[in-house]
């Protein structure tokens, strides 16, 4: 099927829709991303609302004062104390601590979102790192060394990614507690890295067939080893194959949450089993976790944007390949 | 290694950084640090800014998890299971104790209480009970009383004590308007403000626990099913629970707990604990709220209701009961700072610390607190605390606890919220997954 | 096409000696091993070591929360509690339903989507990026967020249906009544996943070569039949792969799940990986789990394997 992937290139030059196709189906897609951008936008916008604002009835769209109550609630925990107890600590040290006692309320210290955003940069990008770099060597292994029973190695690496996390989670739990390894990063990022190695290997495999065996031969020839060869010539010339299965690997490790709340407890947690936990006095503190959804997608929108070529080449690759 | 190019050694070399880098942030956590553990709610943000006091006289910096009451329990027992180092101290549920004794998670804090002079006998025996001791009675001691807590309700007492409300409510029921003292009553005020205009707005009835992850629906309607005589077995320790789980009381205390979902329930109430409670009555939605006592200081305090709430114990119907709450505080024995846990334990025990917890919003049960005098009047919830502490009633205590829970939640919530079969039939599917447990336990 | 073996060997053969022995100098097994081996590694130890642990302990008793008491084997009662609970069925049966209709909505609208990009209108390369957002972001922090656009009173979407229907915000609840709750899944995970969809059509549309559009035009087909006998036959083999990835993805749902309903009212959201967590991290039964958790790997395995068979004889038309 890797010929397929070259039609991508070749756009219709020929069957050209008419004008009014065109204007149709523009509107509709536009329509549809609009209305998909909805829960975007209300994400953003109650993370700078103040809480009574945020549960307001009718629900406030336009019409709010906005306020960094959310980002301070995020980051802060706070206490509610008398006014007499409150005037007795002297003045506010901040913002947050004056917009705290606005509210009846002390901060008493930090929350635990920075440790878990920490947490999950730590943890995506090394998985990611560490998936990318043996899914390279075994897409390697694979596309050019005749290896015992390929396809079905190849098969059985993707099937690893069938299994419900939790059904997975069940005895790595179980390995993990002997080995010390729970709630540690160190046990996420292998975690991760097995989950998204099968992942690599089938994009990266495809990315690297389609690099010309002649290539490494020549080099072979002008005296490379072939670890030489490998690191010289192969991997520049699959540098978007790369890229993009990093963004693929990144997605899903950035973004995992299964695993996560089962294998973490604090130490190691990742953000996502974190931010539905922000609560404030009552139930959900909406401009906090507004504020920490908000934070928690900047990165992987600024990867969106700036590899959506890549991004886009490796998904519909990889749909062509398998 | 002169095969792997440059890169690969690099690659290598990162490897390992972050194998060392992870290493050392886990164990970043030792040196004079303690994290102590508990659920996200006020009485935990005031025992912050109580444990300032230790910190400031023992050098030692405190850390603080507190997890969400829906997941507390999942993530806490998860962590103690896999024998994790997150918590040094830990606040945990009275129903852990069997387990986390018997599995060696807690430290017993016999030896600990006598060479420092800390005696039970010094707190509440309900709480002593309840939230140290395992075996259950037994001076077995694995945790120090924390907190004392138990379900009870919050209500409006500006709209019950307005004239014309007042003047309505004897118009209408003939009765006058004021706390309930029985669930027949409590639904009749309900239903009286359900739907009701007060300050231009549509208020509802009651707030009531519906939640169905965890342990919200079992707690929720437990308050109903105690007072009106539920119980769990026919003879205590024989787990004959034919006739108690479903008796005729059971079924009917069941059923009034529906009827006041079915009236009485703001919109949307349809998976809600604690928190859902109190953002409901805060807004002015709800004339009455189920809600633990751990929330009554923090509302007394609120900036908008506090000084138009009151508060009253769970209403009797055959005989008073309320749903057991409150948890003590434990060492987990997989510490690596043993003696800052212990020396926590320690300055919280002393009686001058338990005031001031007292004062700051923490339910202490330490005798210098309860039975200090001015106790009753200290506090406008302090009378009704008492009151509840002396009636508690709580779930199964069993080791296969958490399965017992979960078929109590499935089987309530199915009939409560999602309106399937009567309640005689739920309390008999009830009784058939509580004896598959009992079974496979070998306990039937 | 030539074993790399072979071409090592002529490269070999054709260079100077020096050269040779230094290519040589390894055997190509220990090359491919070297190459393959650490990922062939890390996945015997995080995947095969646990599945082989997990088939094991299905068949004792154990429970991880008991770390004193005696393990025993049980051989087949496990599996045999399970597959004759009729609460289990319920939940494959949600499952399933869960699966059916997202993909069926997903389908339906990613091509339609897909199928308008490929009309190519200005500013569809900006457009599909955008559209593309929703399934970057992590379903579980999203789909935190969803259950308050989804409260009756506060929330977004009753207020936004409320707008164009003119029913009351507050007179139907998405996530607390037993009929809509499932749908409330549904949307969030259609909104979610589409886009994934509808690139893998996109993929498949561009796949097809113009000058089978030209010779139908030179035919004088009318557009309705080139889409019918063109168009979604050479998408078909993307189409179900787009099925195929995303009733895997389906089958496995959880978090989504676990966030906007925790399987309630009752039962009725209730999917496998919700029984299955609250049988395996709650309540703490291992052994029972293991079982629950091997079937489940047969069953995706076994319909994944019927499906990339059908899927094999659709490509080969």
């Amino acid at each position: 099927m890797s010929g397929a992937s070259k039609h991508l290139a070749t756009a219709h030059s020929v069957v050209e829709p008419g004008p009014w196709a065109k204007r149709i189906a523009g509107t509709l897609v536009v329509l549809y991303a609009l209305i998909t951008m909805i829960p975007l936008f209300w994400i953003v916008t109650t993370s700078i609302k103040t809480p009574p604002d945020s549960i307001s009835y009718p629900p406030k769209i336009f019409n709010f004062t906005p306020s960094i109550e959310g980002y301070c609630n995020l980051f802060t925990t706070r206490s509610r104390q008398t006014q007499e107890y409150i005037e007795s600590l002297g003045p506010a040290t901040s913002r947050c601590d004056q917009i705290a006692r606005d509210r009846s309320m002390v901060v008493v210290g930090e929350s635990n979102y920075w440790p878990r955003f920490v947490n999950s940069i730590i943890i995506a990008f090394g998985s990611t790192f560490l998936a990318v770099f043996l899914g390279t060597l075994a897409a390697y292994g694979f596309s050019r060394f005749r290896v015992p029973l390929k396809d079905d190695l190849l098969f059985f690496i993707l099937s690893t990614r069938m299994m419900p996390p939790i059904a997975v989670a069940i005895p790595i739990y179980l390995m993990y507690r002997e080995l010390g390894l729970s709630d540690t990063a160190l046990g996420m990022i292998l975690l991760y890295t097995a989950i998204n190695v099968s992942l690599a290997v089938w994009l990266l495999k495809g990315f690297i067939d389609e690099i010309p065996r002649e290539y490494e031969e020549a080099a072979l020839i002008d005296g490379y080893t072939r670890m030489q060869a490998f690191f010289r010539v192969v991997l520049p010339q699959a540098t978007t194959g790369i890229a993009a299965t990093a963004i693929f690997c990144l997605i899903f490790a950035w973004n995992e949450y299964a695993f996560a709340v089962l294998l973490t407890s604090g130490t190691a947690q990742t953000a996502p089993p974190f931010i539905p936990t922000i609560i404030g006095e009552g139930g959900m503190d909406w401009p906090a976790v507004g504020a920490g959804t908000t934070i928690f997608l900047v990165p992987i929108l600024v990867f969106t944007i700036l590899l959506r070529k890549q991004l886009l080449r490796g998904i519909t690759f990889g749909a062509v390949r398998k | 290694m002169r095969l792997l190019g440059k890169t690969a050694r690099k690659a290598g070399i990162g490897l390992v950084s972050a194998m060392a880098l992870s290493t050392a942030l886990s164990t970043a956590a030792q040196a004079n640090e303690l994290t102590l553990c508990w659920a996200a709610w006020d009485p935990a943000n005031a025992l912050v800014e109580l444990s300032k006091e230790f910190e400031a006289q023992s050098g030692i910096t405190m850390k603080y998890e507190f997890v969400p009451w829906p997941n507390f329990a999942d993530r806490i027992l998860n962590e103690l299971n896999a024998g994790g180092k997150l918590c040094d101290l830990l606040i945990g549920d009275s129903q852990w104790l069997g387990g986390s004794a018997e599995n060696g998670y807690y430290v017993k804090l016999n030896d600990f209480f006598d060479k420092e002079g800390i005696k039970m006998e010094d707190f509440a025996a309900a709480a002593v009970n309840a939230y140290a001791t395992w075996p259950k009675g037994t001076p077995n001691y694995w945790a120090l009383p924390a907190m004392g807590d138990a379900n009870g309700w919050f209500y409006r007492k500006d709209w019950f004590e307005n004239p014309e409300i007042m003047a309505e409510y004897k118009a209408k029921t003939g009765a006058d308007l004021a706390p309930p003292k029985t669930w027949t009553e409590l639904k009749q005020i309900a239903e009286f403000f359900q739907g009701r205009q007060i300050n231009g707005q549509t208020v509802y009835g009651a707030a009531i626990f519906t939640e169905r992850a965890s342990e919200g629906i079992t707690m929720g309607a437990t308050s109903a099913l105690y007072p009106y005589g539920f119980k769990y077995e026919m003879t205590p320790g024989k787990y004959d629970m034919e006739g108690a789980v479903n008796s005729a009381e059971a079924v009917a205390g069941l059923e009034m707990y529906k009827a006041i979902y079915d009236c009485c329930t703001p919109p949307g109430y349809t998976d809600s604990y604690m928190g859902e409670g109190l953002d409901a009555f805060k807004s002015g939605q709800v004339a009455m709220m189920m809600n633990w006592f751990a929330f009554m200081p923090g509302m007394a305090k609120d900036e908008k209701v506090g000084s138009v709430t009151g508060f009253f114990v769970n209403p009797a119907q055959n005989i008073p009961a309320s749903t057991l709450g409150g948890q003590g505080i434990s060492v987990v024995a997989n510490t690596d700072n043993m003696e800052g846990a212990l020396n926590y334990i320690k300055w919280f025990a002393n009686p001058d610390v338990q005031k001031k917890w007292w004062a700051l919003g923490g339910y202490a049960v330490h005798n210098a607190v309860l039975t200090d005098p001015g106790f009753k009047d200290s506090q406008p919830f302090a009378g009704a605390f008492l009151e509840a502490m002396n009636q508690v009633q709580d779930f199964w205590q069993e080791p296969a606890y958490a399965q017992l829970l979960q078929a109590m939640q499935k089987r309530l919530h199915d009939y409560v919220v999602a309106g399937n079969g009567t309640a005689k039939e739920a309390l008999d599917g009830l009784i058939a997954d509580w004896t598959v447990v009992f079974e496979e336990e070998g306990k039937l | 096409m030539a074993q790399p073996a072979d071409l090592i060997g002529r490269a070999a053969a054709a260079t100077p000696k020096r050269i040779a022995v230094k290519v040589k100098g390894m055997s190509d097994t220990a090359m491919a091993w070297l190459f393959i081996g650490p990922t062939m590694l890390l996945l015997l130890a995080i995947n095969i070591f646990p599945l082989i642990w997990t088939i094991q302990l299905s068949f004792t008793n154990y429970r991880a929360n008991r770390p004193n008491a005696e393990v025993e084997n049980v051989g087949l009662r496990n599996y045999e509690r399970i597959l004759t609970d009729p609460d289990v069925w319920m939940t494959m049966q949600t499952t399933a339903q869960f699966v059916l209709w997202t993909i069926i909505l997903q389908t339906v609208i990613g091509f339609a989507l897909a199928y308008l990009i490929d009309r190519k209108f200005r500013g569809h390369a900006f457009w599909t990026t955008v559209i593309l957002i929703p399934m970057m972001l992590s379903p579980a922090v999203v789909g935190n967020f969803w259950r308050f656009l989804y409260q009756p009173q506060i929330g977004l979407f009753n207020y936004i249906i409320s707008f164009f229907t003119g029913v009351e915000p507050n007179s139907f609840e998405m996530l607390g009544s037993v009929n809509l709750a499932p749908w409330a899944i549904v949307i969030v995970d259609t909104w979610m996943w589409t886009p994934y969809v509808m690139l893998i059509c996109l993929a498949g549309l561009r796949s097809i070569p113009d000058y089978i559009y030209e010779a139908a035009e030179v035919d004088r087909a009318s557009p309705w039949r080139q889409f019918w006998s063109i168009t979604l036959p050479m998408a078909l083999p993307f189409i179900m792969l787009a099925v195929l990835f995303r009733g895997i993805e389906n089958f496995k749902m959880f978090d989504m799940v676990v966030l906007l309903t925790g399987g309630g009212p009752g039962s009725v959201t209730e999917v496998a990986s919700i029984t299955l967590k609250r049988a395996a991290f709650e309540a703490w039964r291992t052994g029972y789990s293991s079982a629950f958790a091997i079937i489940l790997f047969v069953a995706v395995f076994g319909l994944a394997n019927i499906y990339v068979k059908a899927l094999n004889k659709v490509k080969e038309r």
